[in-house]
């Protein structure tokens, strides 16, 4: 059992793929077949292209404030692809990679930080939940879910996002809480990305890790290395089947980092030294994956500078298809306040409505 | 026809819409084994099984997150807040979220679900336990707000508020919680929200309240019984959506409005009625609309509540000077 293994209070953390590419915990390594190692790695790899370039959009006014997630593909996508199909997600709001893996388009995430709700509305059968802008929140909404799943005897299990600042809100404990007193199947997820904008994890917190939090919930935590996609996936695996066998939630925490800014909003340089963010990029959690698989016989630089060609030239239509929306319809805006609109509202879009056909602005 | 109380009443309505709707699920702070601190869910569990009706760790946003997750997954959450104050550590998740989310998909998730709480003063309770706050969810567009005055009307009301597909908060004015009974049907009916009630017709002056004000503008109407004053009381039911065809018809016969609420004065329900009705029936209108309401301040303890809330004397009193304007 991995958890007894990695207990947090004894301060151990689960890595199965070190800063080299090079496998340091063999009896752990998983069992991936090929074809979902590459599917892994090529989400990441969209990832990274697709976040680097709403950072440009972004900067060119094409886009709304964007959060990057450069540096947190592993921990991403390794838990993304620990879940099962019939799993929910329910993200924070820097989960790029995670929404690719479990089917969130391109399309609809660009559309989203575009400014159109029609990027909050996913496919029939895509079991993730929107991006959520209040901190912590979705705990609550993820144990929500787990408590249908588990009278409703659905199979499912919730997998919830939160950041290392998420976890000092009071929702992260009132959620975990109370889906620890009903032994619902959630896996909390924390992508500690060791700053909260520019609070450092350190100032947020006295507690040592924050996977220890799960001692106090009564549940099994672990430290797991965010950039380690093995760890992550192996972790995962074993938490999820751990809910889902009905024993209750388990809590992950990811140590990752962010190599960008919080959101394009933010300067990380007032708050961070170069040398601090030189050390992480060593640790790369792409460029581990990427040589792993090389040393497999799994994949070839070759093949990833074809990948690269191709990716960036689907990012780049895709976001020019998004920027074909246009504006949203008059109507989309007071449709879905309520199943029907009400005479209120029915009132209030009709005679603007007026008001704009007969030349108002 | 049983004779019961509004508490009751909207037992029955839980307990019948458990029986009839198996996603249905009643939850909150004690309000499974014991039914509630006011015993609105008693009995239920003992019917419906610890999975159904259940109580929670007291954590506020918990029960109101918890219930958005439950929605989004196929349940149809009833949560029960312990009182009016205690809507707030859960409000973040009722506005932030409840109320957002069918917006927020475009319609892919709708959410059903039903807040419940005990709402008002007049029971000599502590403090935080005693405020009116249908302003500050009225104001929240996503949701519908529900209150209701009587046993038959909240047995109706609950029962389309838990069918209802958005999230319908129903505030339960606990003061008339077990003062006053009446025939309530056995069998499921429903009073659709957003359609308010005249209760007396008349052709002087058109008087508004919901919930326990009803009864207090009721026993104002038997003050004025010798002073020749025909008033239209109309119970508003739903403060959001408002039932606007009812106010205004109503003024337009009458002339003359007055909106009476427990809750605070300022940016209170009455403010919004009397805008309605300065915006469709300014023509009509004979004197100022106006509103008898309870004070700007914070609701006093036992020993002061008296002063804040409206009495009939401070209703009769507005009524003359409206009607005689």
């Amino acid at each position: 059992m991995l958890f007894k293994d990695y207990d947090p209070l004894k301060k151990k953390r689960l890595s199965i793929l070190d800063e080299k590419g090079k496998i340091v915990n063999k009896e752990l390594e998983p069992d991936i077949d090929k074809k979902t190692l590459l599917n892994m790695y090529k989400t990441m790899a969209l990832g990274r292209i697709a976040d680097t370039k709403a950072l440009q959009y972004q900067r060119q006014g094409r886009m709304l404030t964007y959060a990057p997630n450069k540096g947190q593909e592993a921990a991403q996508v390794g838990a993304a692809a620990a879940m099962q199909e019939q799993d929910w997600f329910v993200p924070a709001f820097r989960e790029l990679n995670a929404m690719l893996y479990r089917g969130v388009t391109l399309e609809q995430i660009y559309l989203y930080w575009y400014g159109n709700e029609w990027g909050s509305h996913f496919d029939e059968g895509v079991k993730v939940l929107p991006i959520n802008i209040i901190i912590g929140s979705q705990i609550n909404h993820a144990s929500g879910v787990a408590y249908a799943s588990k009278i409703l005897k659905k199979n499912e299990v919730a997998v919830a996002s939160i950041g290392d600042g998420g976890t000092s809100h009071g929702e992260f404990y009132e959620g975990l809480n109370f889906a620890s007193s009903f032994d619902l199947p959630l896996v909390v997820m924390i992508q500690n990305n060791q700053y909260a904008i520019s609070t450092p994890r350190k100032k947020a917190t006295k507690a040592e890790t924050l996977a220890q939090k799960a001692v106090a919930f009564g549940i099994p935590g672990m430290q797991v290395d965010g950039n380690d996609i093995l760890a992550m996936y192996v972790a995962m695996k074993e938490s999820i089947e751990y809910a889902r066998s009905g024993k209750g939630p388990v809590l992950i925490e990811a140590y990752t980092y962010r190599l960008g800014p919080h959101t394009t909003s933010d300067d990380p340089t007032l708050y961070r030294e170069d040398k601090e963010v030189e050390m992480w990029e060593k640790r790369d959690p792409m460029i581990r994956f990427k040589k792993y698989l090389i040393d497999k016989g799994y994949w070839s630089e070759k093949e990833d500078k074809a990948l690269e060609a191709e990716q960036t030239k689907f990012v780049g239509e895709t976001f020019k298809k998004v920027e074909q929306s246009g504006t949203e319809d008059l109507l989309d805006i007071f449709q879905y306040t309520y199943k029907e609109m009400t005479p209120q509202l029915k009132e209030q879009y009709e005679t603007h409505k007026k008001f704009l056909e007969e030349g108002g602005k | 026809m049983a004779v019961v109380n509004l508490l009751t009443a909207i037992n029955q309505a839980l307990d019948q819409k458990l029986a009839d709707d198996p996603s249905v699920v009643v939850y909150g702070e004690d309000a499974g084994y014991e039914g509630g601190v006011f015993r609105v869910t008693a009995g239920l569990q003992k019917k419906y099984g610890v999975d159904r009706v259940f109580d929670t760790p007291i954590a506020e946003a918990a029960i109101t997150g918890n219930a958005v997750g439950m929605a989004i997954n196929g349940l149809r959450p009833i949560a029960e807040l312990q009182f009016d104050g205690f809507v707030f550590p859960g409000y973040t998740e009722i506005v932030t979220h409840m109320a957002r989310y069918r917006n927020r998909t475009r319609g892919k998730h709708g959410l059903p679900i039903v807040v419940r709480f005990p709402v008002g003063g007049g029971i000599r309770a502590l403090e935080h336990h005693s405020e009116s706050i249908e302003t500050l969810l009225g104001h929240i567009p996503g949701l519908k707000v529900v209150f209701p005055s009587t046993p038959y009307d909240a047995k109706g009301l609950m029962i389309s508020a838990i069918e209802d597909p958005d999230p319908v908060i129903f505030m339960e004015p606990k003061r008339i919680y077990r003062s006053g009974k009446q025939e309530v049907p056995e069998e499921m009916y429903r009073i659709p929200i957003g359609k308010a009630k005249v209760v007396q017709e008349g052709s002087d002056i058109t008087v508004v309240a919901w919930g326990a004000m009803m009864r207090e503008a009721e026993k104002a109407i038997k003050l004025l019984e010798n002073e020749n004053i025909s008033v239209e009381l109309i119970d508003l039911r739903t403060i959001n959506p408002i039932d606007e065809e009812t106010i205004i018809e109503s003024v337009k016969k009458t002339g003359r409005f007055l909106v009476v609420q427990e809750a605070v004065k300022t940016y209170g329900p009455g403010a919004e009625l009397i805008s309605l009705v300065n915006e469709k029936a300014f023509l009509y209108l004979e004197a100022a609309p106006t509103r008898v309401t309870g004070f700007d301040i914070t609701v006093p303890l036992a020993k002061g509540e008296m002063f804040h809330f409206v009495q009939p004397e401070r209703i009769a009193d507005q009524i003359k000077k409206v009607a005689r304007f």
